[in-house]
This record gives C-alpha cells, structure tokens and sequence, in this order.
C-alpha cells in the first residue's frame, strides 16, 4: 500500500502517508487542522486503540518493525516525529 | 508485606468450542435430505457449557439458511455466537469467529467428527485442540471446560457477546465519525474499590486475560482477599456500561502504596472491551491520583508475547522503563503528563 509513493517522496511520502492515517482516524481530529508538528496528545484524547492501530498502520504500511524501546510518547507525538522514527527504522534494516 | 503470587501458569482455559454439525451435533447429513435427529444428551451439554460462561460457535459446511433453521426447530440457535455455515474450508470459519469474538486461537476447541476436516483447522491454527465427535460426551468433564467458579459475568457472557454484536451492527450502520458513534453509545466507566463479591470476578479476570494484561500474573481468591483489605494497597474494580447494558466488570488494578510511592503491581481489561479506549482510561485515573497525593508513580510489567498493546499503553501514557531484568519492567511515569479522560466517556469514581 502506496510503497511507490513512499520511494519516490522519501520522507515526504511517510509524512503524507501517516498524516492522512491520523487525519482520517483520530477521533477528536476530524475537522481541526493538523499540521506536521503538531503534538496529536495535545490535540486530542488518543484511545489505546487508535495507538495501535497507528503503530499496525506504520508497520504494514512501510514495512518496518517498530522495536519495544521505540514506542515512546515522543515518537509518537507527531507526524513529523513519526516520519523521522520510520525514516530511521527503514534506513537500519535497508 | 511480602505477596506470594502465584506465577505457575495454570493451563489456559478454553473459552469457546466450535462444533461442526452433521454427524457431530446431530446424527445425519442435512442436505443429503436425512431426518436429522440431535445426538443423545447434546442439548444438555450445550446448556451446561454455555451456563459455565463457554462460548459457543458452529463451523459447518452446509446451506446455511437450511442448518439454521434446523437449530432454530431445535431450539438451540440461540447458543451460537457468530455461527459460520458456508461452503468454506473449517479453518477459514475458525479464523472468523476468532477475529469477531477477539479471543486466542489457544483458548478454542473445535469438535469435528471427521479427521480430515480437524486436521486441516489443526495444519492452519495448531493452536486450537481438537475432539473427535465420537468423544462429544466427554467435553463436559474436561479440565479446560470447567472453571473452578462461575462469576455473574460468565453466566451472562453470551448475553455480553450478543449485545457486542447488537453494537456492532449500529456502528456499521452509523454514518460519520467513529468519535460521533462513541458519544451515542453514552459509556459509564465506573471505577471503584473492590468489594468482596468483586473477588471472585477479579481471580478469574486475571486467569482470563491475556492481552491487556501488564503481567500476566495470575491471583487466587485469597491472595485478592487479602489485598482487598490490606492498608498497604490499593485494589480498584472497573465496570463499564451503556445503552446497550453492561460489559459487566471489565478491569482492575492493583496497586502498592507506600510513604513516598505508588506501584501498579497488575493491570488488566478484559479483551472485549479493547475497542473502547478505556485501558487508557484507568491509567490516566491512576496518574491522576498519585500526582494529587504527591508520590512517585511506579508499575511492574512482564512482556509476553501477547500483550503489546498493554506496553505501548503504558508507553504512551508516559511510562518510562527505570529498570529491567529480561522480560521484566519497572516503569516509572513522571507524572508531567496527565491526559483528561475522553469526551464521550463518563468516569465515575466511588471510594
């Protein structure tokens, strides 16, 4: 699912990816704008659930394994953040 | 104090058995035209299972409105829960109602009496135990079919599941946001301290749950007893309602108390309400507290190879590893983050 976006835009295509994720799942998100850096914590109450369905997202999507000692607040925190820990994993396991 | 846990894992209980239907429910094959007649006592033991919170389906290959109405003529219908009758290989309707009732592929039992078709569910899940039909009379004195207690919340278990899909089906009728559908659903999410006849609930709790569960450690009636009335700690019970009734006593939390920290020694959800957000919840309640009452706030976490989504609860609502031994965590949290409860939640507190 969209793996030739992802390799033609580089971390623009991850950001893309994981912002319409967040846009289109999160709860409290559905009119309020989002921008890269916004922290999703503050923008609204993020269910147990809707963190793991965005990490299943992030796995499947850009095929990457997310290890326990990555899942932190502040990786998930925003699309930016995200988009850097995906970057990061994908360039480890080449 | 000093608790003695009780780390022996028990063998895991079985929550549901599946049964095929020609030649294993009742004698005959129903679309080669035969008079199908129920095998002798089977009614019985659907209602004694089903009374001891064992959730029932059906895996058959046959015309599916034919088979249902023949359970309907029965009186039986009502026992299975998302009952797959299709043309479909067995283990692709074992894979269904594991996904619908969201329960482990080691807790189901599916009873078949030809080998061929057990065989090729046990090639595709080898987790699930197979009976052979000819043995059907003896599921009801299986160990893994007898819970030693059956709580309020088992007998009403199936009631639980049928209401769960009631839910469902709304939701997918429901157009708009999922955050919209959740506010209709008007949830109580009652958090208190557990009571004497919680206990009982609570021990089976922690012998049921595997994937919300921060340790997987399992506690007897006595041992909960006794925390449940010891100074030193603090044991809460969560009940989740809404308009469609109650999930009955859905989690729990255990926690130490000393002068200057707190530790989450256990906590827990039950599996069919991870849908709803609300492990998140409980542990926003508890962050709350200890930063009201000035302590430091610590929780001990045992990875298995089933609770991830209780890690990455933890993780998220701000716990930090302090220290580790192999698959054993101390978390700590230090109490700067602290996240309101969800709009379309009611949190009720009762001391």
């Amino acid at each position: 699912m969209n793996s030739e976006a992802v390799e033609q835009d580089g971390a623009a295509g991850i950001a893309a990816d994981i912002r319409g994720f967040v846009r289109a799942n999160m709860t409290a998100l559905t009119t309020a704008e989002l921008r890269d850096e916004d922290n999703i914590f503050e923008k609204g109450f993020v269910t147990s659930i809707f963190a793991m369905q965005l990490l299943v997202f992030i796995e499947s999507t850009f095929d990457v394994t997310v290890p326990d000692d990555h899942i932190t607040l502040r990786n998930f925190s925003s699309v930016e953040l995200m988009t850097g820990m995906v970057a990061k994993l994908k360039a480890a396991t080449g | 104090m000093t608790e003695t846990v009780d780390a022996a894992r028990t063998a895991t209980m079985a929550k549901c058995v599946v049964w095929d239907l020609d030649d294993t429910l009742w004698d005959g094959t129903l679309s080669s035209g035969d008079v199908v007649v129920l095998k002798p006592g089977v009614r019985e033991l659907i209602a004694e299972l089903d009374s001891r919170g064992i959730l029932l389906s059906v895996a058959s290959k046959n015309n599916h409105d034919d088979a249902m109405r023949k359970l309907e003529e029965f009186g039986l219908a009502e026992y299975f829960l998302y009952p797959q009758i299709n043309w479909n290989s067995k283990s692709s309707a074992i894979a269904e109602i594991q996904r619908r009732l969201n329960i482990g592929m080691d807790t189901i039992m599916f009873i078949d009496d030809r080998a061929f078709e057990r065989d090729e569910v046990v090639f595709a899940h080898p987790q699930v135990q197979t009976v052979d039909a000819a043995d059907y009379l003896g599921l009801g004195s299986l160990p893994r079919l007898s819970p030693e207690v059956v709580t309020e919340d088992a007998r009403r278990r199936r009631h639980m599941y049928l209401e769960d899909q009631r839910r469902t089906e709304s939701e997918l009728a429901h157009d708009g946001p999922r955050a919209e559908f959740l506010a209709t659903l008007g949830m109580v999410f009652a958090i208190s301290r557990a009571k004497d006849d919680d206990l009982l609930r609570l021990e089976e709790l922690t012998k049921r749950t595997n994937q919300l569960n921060s340790t997987g450690i399992t506690y007897s009636h006595e041992q909960l007893e006794r925390l449940a009335h010891d100074p030193g700690h603090d044991l809460w019970v969560c009940e989740l309602t809404d308009r469609y009734g109650s999930y009955g006593k859905i989690g729990m939390a255990l926690v130490r108390r000393e002068p200057e920290s707190w530790t989450i020694k256990l906590l827990l959800m039950s599996c069919r309400t991870v849908s709803m957000g609300v492990g998140t919840v409980l542990l926003s309640f508890l962050i709350k507290r200890a930063a009201e009452d000035g302590v430091r706030l610590f929780a001990d976490f045992r990875r298995t190879d089933r609770n991830r989504q209780m890690l990455l609860t933890y993780q998220l609502a701000n716990f930090h590893v302090a220290s580790s031994d192999g698959d054993d965590l101390r978390y700590e949290n230090d109490l700067t983050v602290r996240q309101d409860y969800p709009d379309y939640i009611e949190v009720e507190i009762g001391e």
